[in-house]
């Protein structure tokens, strides 16, 4: 998606992206970017909360009429859990207890992909 | 308040992340994310008030008897969808925080209708009937070369003033 918020830049099209992926949005480099710290799957705030949405999209509505640089990030002032940080840690974890699981999985899906390459080579 | 204090910094890296987790499952060449110094800027070219804004997605469509085995299966095709057809997004097939929280409710991401309350509240010019989706692709080339110019033009056709982008 920042390749594509590059390549409207370009083309003459303002951008903000929204996401939460902070990381790669910064490395690729943007115009405009709002981060939201939250895990993926809802930049835009959490389902339902239709306040914190509201003041997502004006933040970003906000960051494309008043952002004068490229590469200016603005992080909206949200916290996902107050209670629980954890879900930073639990998201693709890799640990000792499942690294064995995981090995295997990865096995599996090649075997899956190698069989899938046949079958469509064949068809 | 309590004063908080971190050793690490807060947010995920999703690039070191993504990395420790496929090298587990043995893939051991790590993607390669693209990276840039700069980054080109267009400045508004009038009030927001007057702009017609575009929303991208890398929600997708599935074809009707869809059925998922391995990655390669999805389409990833650039797609426009009317504001009645949102519903029919899919999201399942992208990596996102399923153990964490869902995505039943589509401004979560995809914020069509607060962008609307932003139009009738007169803040913003006008949002387009299309919704565009720009699929997620491990090729870099796929989406500069296919999948961007594709929804460049279905904006251009649309008249979009501004693009709103959400990677889910």
């Amino acid at each position: 998606m920042s390749l594509g918020a590059r390549y409207f830049e370009e083309a003459g099209i303002p951008t903000v992206v929204v996401g939460s992926a902070r990381d790669i949005v910064e490395e690729c480099g943007v115009a405009r970017f709002v981060f939201v710290d939250f895990p993926l799957g809802n930049p835009c705030g959490k389902p339902g909360d239709v306040d914190m949405q509201r003041s997502i999209a004006s933040l970003a509505m906000d960051v494309l009429e008043n952002a004068f640089v490229p590469r200016t990030t603005v992080q909206a002032p949200f916290v996902w859990d107050e209670a629980d940080d954890d879900w930073r840690q639990r998201f693709m974890h890799v640990g000792d207890d499942n690294r064995a699981q995981l090995a295997a999985d990865g096995e599996m899906r090649r075997k899956l992909q190698e069989e899938v390459r046949e079958t469509k080579q064949a068809g | 308040m309590t004063e908080r204090r971190r050793t690490h910094r807060s947010y995920v890296s999703y690039i070191d992340k993504s990395r420790e987790y496929y090298g587990a499952h043995g893939y051991e060449r790590p993607y390669q994310w693209a990276t840039h110094d700069d980054a080109p800027f267009t400045p508004l070219p009038k009030p927001l008030s007057e702009c017609r804004v575009g929303i991208v997605t890398t929600a997708y469509f599935l074809p009707d008897g869809f059925v998922y085995r391995v990655p390669s299966d999805l389409p990833r095709v650039p797609a426009t969808a009317t504001r009645e057809q949102i519903g029919n997004l899919d999201t399942n097939y992208l990596s996102w925080a399923k153990d964490e929280t869902h995505t039943d409710d589509p401004n979560s991401f995809l914020p069509l209708d607060r962008v609307q309350e932003m139009v009738d509240a007169g803040r913003v010019g006008s949002v387009s009937e299309r919704i565009y989706c720009l699929p997620t692709q491990f090729s870099h080339r796929q989406t500069q070369k296919r999948d961007a110019p594709k929804v460049l033009e279905w904006m251009n056709e649309d008249d979009i003033d501004v693009a709103l982008l959400v990677p889910l």
